[in-house]
């Protein structure tokens, strides 16, 4: 289906925007401004944009997983809160509890970020149970990695799915690496198969294709929304960095890494589709690409000026109050 | 929100008191721990105190009223920025919500009843008019989720066996029957996949009772326990919070080897973010799970195999008890014996015996161990200024270790006797009756445990 114009362009905005925070996350955290582990989402912005394109603010939720930045800017948490998060800043979005790997913003139907590999399919699959009881016509879709495909939470989430028929869509991401171990050695099988077992349809896209990622995902939810259960989809995603920033990816050849930035680019491959069908041209898309760099030298500039949690916060947030 | 003040309970036993004369008018300005009234029971006249700081909005019981029930609002507290015209629009909800808690029951609806908010107020004291009904445990339970589920349309029940069968241990009998399968719902054998969905399903709005079909089984899930439930408040800044209970029986039951009876109590009274409750008599386990599922925060909430079958008497009236208050089963003087869940009525034998041999033992429920009732527990001490603490977990860095280190550090000088442990025995449950009985908790231990911290033979 031929996306608009405005689709396009804010399709480009959040895959250039997320691709442009990690990379400056990636500087940032060698300077040594920058605290913790980052896991930097670079390589697979289609996927994340391509499911979130679909998924309403209010009513539609996504559980996330340790490389989350992405996920989180494609569903519409405010970057300049994101970053204020990972530099630990009373502004974050869970001001300074959470960090990189629990970034939550519920309000925009963000579940979290989740540390704990497999941590978030039943979390999601939750969302998706109460979108069903309550009837919001909400779909919830959780994004899992190829390490987390093995965990039993995902195995369980998957039959639980299809036993209370939920409005879901998982959504695999399989980058071709468990943390440093390759899914040819530690992922038996095929994952979208999984889902056939289960009884429910899957497909398998090519994730440095947004428009290949943006149809399947529109005929996943689609189906959720309208009561038609839950589905998989499988997408081939290309990591440009390590495990974490700074992780020196011995595990990797050089023939792979430049052959994953040169040739399975999505945002190169998205610039190539849209100007060669004239769909939008260059010189836009460039200033969008201007407009985004200036978004993240103003999130960090304000991130490193912003204040740290105040001490008396330590204790606050722990325990809920009665109302 | 303005704050009520309650007719204060000045004895286990009071039911009226006199407002014998206010301190303040209104209008003043309090802080708390101002004396605001001279409160006069037929055993002592004692200062009531501010426990929070605001402007009086209300005297609502003059000056000199006798017999003013327990519990009753004598006075209202504005916050700042409050008005009188808020207390009269908040005076008239209450009326109304009086009104209609007074009326009669209605039948059940084919609509969910609304999603309310939660207040629980202090230990309900039950006058002498109050009647009882003899309940099992199991039923008490029972009762306590069809009354919320009830009153909440949000509450859902969710675990292996709890619908058609009725639930393992036969808690939820009669439940699919009233709310049906949207809100009884059969989970597959999947303890970490659904303990997450619960979760899952409090994050994004609903109101989950998770039974696990023994909390042996949770350890599959704990990691959602903790991980999700638990810290995800605190990770997301405030944001998310999940008001979800989890359920079902803790400890060793009866032959059934290690792998089916082990206490988690000390395991999950660890983790800040969770309530932790094992009561032991039916009345405290209906009050206290209707407290929780009312509570909105993740409750880990350890009910007792061999205490389901146990009746005693349950109050008819509608009740919820607080969460975080012991409760004093028996009045002592020379020792307490601290304890909860089953091992209360391990104390309550013991204490028996103790007396006849001349030793006055108090007996202490915990019912709430996190969070833990640190007054009652360093009060008994002082009164008897011996302790004996008992559990059924294993005792390295469980719940009694917690009791005798707070003991220590809050209590120490009262004491006369080192505090004395007695817990499951360091090993995992062995599955011959004999062994089996020699590693759990019984009378004779906490009785010769109660004369070695009273040096009797």
């Amino acid at each position: 289906m031929q996306l608009s114009r405005e689709e396009l362009l804010s399709a480009y905005t959040r895959m250039r925007t997320i691709r442009e925070f990690e990379e400056r996350l990636n500087v940032e955290f060698q300077k040594g401004t920058v605290p913790g582990f980052i896991h930097l989402y670079s390589g697979q912005e289609g996927i994340a944009v391509g499911i979130c394109e679909h998924l309403d603010e209010d009513r539609d939720y996504i559980g996330s997983t340790h490389r989350g930045h992405g996920h989180c800017i494609a569903k519409g948490v405010d970057v300049k809160g994101m970053m204020a998060e990972i530099y630990a800043k009373s502004t974050g979005v869970c001001g300074g509890k959470g960090g990189s790997m629990h970034i939550a913003d519920l309000d925009k139907g963000m579940l979290g970020a989740n540390a704990i590999v497999g941590g978030a399919p039943p979390l999601a699959l939750g969302a998706a149970l109460t979108a069903k009881t309550l009837k919001t016509g909400g779909v919830s879709v959780p994004f899992i990695g190829d390490g987390a495909a093995n965990q039993g939470t995902v195995a369980e989430a998957m039959n639980m799915a299809c036993v209370l028929n939920l409005p879901m869509v998982f959504m695999f991401e399989n980058n071709g690496y468990a943390e440093f171990t390759a899914a040819s050695y530690a992922t038996a099988g095929s994952i979208e198969a999984r889902a056939k077992a289960y009884g429910m349809p899957g497909t398998t896209v090519a994730g440095d294709d947004f428009f290949a990622v943006h149809e399947a995902a529109r005929e996943a939810i689609d189906r959720a929304r309208n009561g038609g259960g839950p589905s998989v989809i499988e997408a081939t995603a290309y990591r440009f960095h390590g495990h974490f920033s700074g992780d020196p990816q011995v595990y990797r050849s050089a023939e792979e890494l430049k052959s994953v930035r040169e040739d399975h680019d999505v945002l190169n491959n998205f610039r190539d589709r849209v100007t060669e069908a004239a769909l939008l041209d260059q010189q836009e898309l460039d200033a969008i690409d201007a407009e985004v760099l200036t978004l993240m030298d103003e999130a960090v500039a304000e991130a490193m000026a912003a204040p740290d949690p105040m001490p008396e916060d330590l204790f606050t947030d722990v325990y809920n109050t009665y109302q | 929100m303005s704050i009520s003040i309650l007719m204060p309970a000045l004895s286990p036993t009071m039911e009226v008191g006199t407002v014998a004369k206010w301190l303040v008018k209104e209008g003043d300005t309090v802080r708390a721990g101002d004396l605001i009234a001279e409160i006069e029971t037929d055993k002592a006249t004692m200062e009531l105190e501010a426990v929070d700081e605001g402007t009086v909005g209300r005297l609502v019981v003059e000056g000199g009223t006798e017999n003013v029930p327990v519990n009753q609002v004598i006075a209202i507290l504005l916050e700042d920025g409050e008005d009188a015209a808020a207390l009269m629009a908040e005076a008239s909800v209450e009326a109304s919500t009086t009104a209609e808690t007074a009326a009669p029951a209605a039948p059940v609806e084919a609509t969910a009843p609304q999603p309310v908010a939660a207040s629980i107020p202090d230990d309900p004291e039950f006058g002498p008019d109050a009647t009882y009904t003899e309940l099992t445990v199991r039923e008490a339970l029972r009762d306590a989720m069809a009354e919320e589920m009830r009153r909440d349309g949000d509450v859902f029940l969710m675990g292996e066996e709890v619908a058609q069968y009725q639930g393992a241990y036969k808690v939820s009998q009669g439940l699919l029957d009233e709310f049906g399968p949207k809100r009884v719902i059969d989970t597959p054998i999947t303890e970490h996949g659904f303990a997450g969905l619960s979760t899952g399903a409090a994050f994004a709005g609903l109101k989950p009772i998770v039974e696990f079909m023994t909390f042996n089984f949770a350890m599959q899930a704990i990691d959602h326990i903790i991980n999700s439930a638990a810290k995800t408040r605190y990770m997301s800044g405030g944001q998310v919070t999940a008001p979800i209970v989890f359920r079902g029986p803790n400890g060793p039951a009866a032959r059934v080897g290690a792998q089916h009876s082990q206490c988690y109590a000390g395991w999950y009274a660890q983790v800040p973010g969770l309530k932790v409750i094992a009561p032991y008599s039916a009345a405290d386990a209906k009050g206290l799970l209707k407290a929780a599922i009312r509570d909105p925060n993740p409750v880990v909430f350890l009910e007792h195999e061999l205490l389901y079958g146990h009746k005693f008497d349950v109050p008819e009236e509608d009740y919820v008890l607080p969460i975080g208050k012991a409760k004093t089963l028996r009045e002592g003087t020379d020792v307490s014996l601290i304890s909860f869940a089953y091992t209360v009525g391990t104390a309550l034998e013991a204490a028996d015996q103790l007396a006849q041999e001349g030793i006055s033992a108090e007996v202490i429920d915990l019912r709430t161990i996190r969070p833990l009732d640190t007054q009652a527990i360093i009060d008994t001490v002082k009164k008897t200024n011996r302790a004996v603490v008992v559990e059924q977990g294993w005792a390295t860095c469980g719940v009694t270790a917690e009791l005798s280190a707070l003991i220590m550090e809050e209590a120490f000088d009262w004491l006369d006797a080192p505090v004395k442990r007695i817990a499951g025995a360091d090993i995992p449950m062995p599955y011959a009756a004999n062994l089996e009985q020699l590693a759990t908790v019984q009378v004779a231990d906490i009785v010769r445990a109660a004369k070695d911290v009273c040096y009797r033979e």
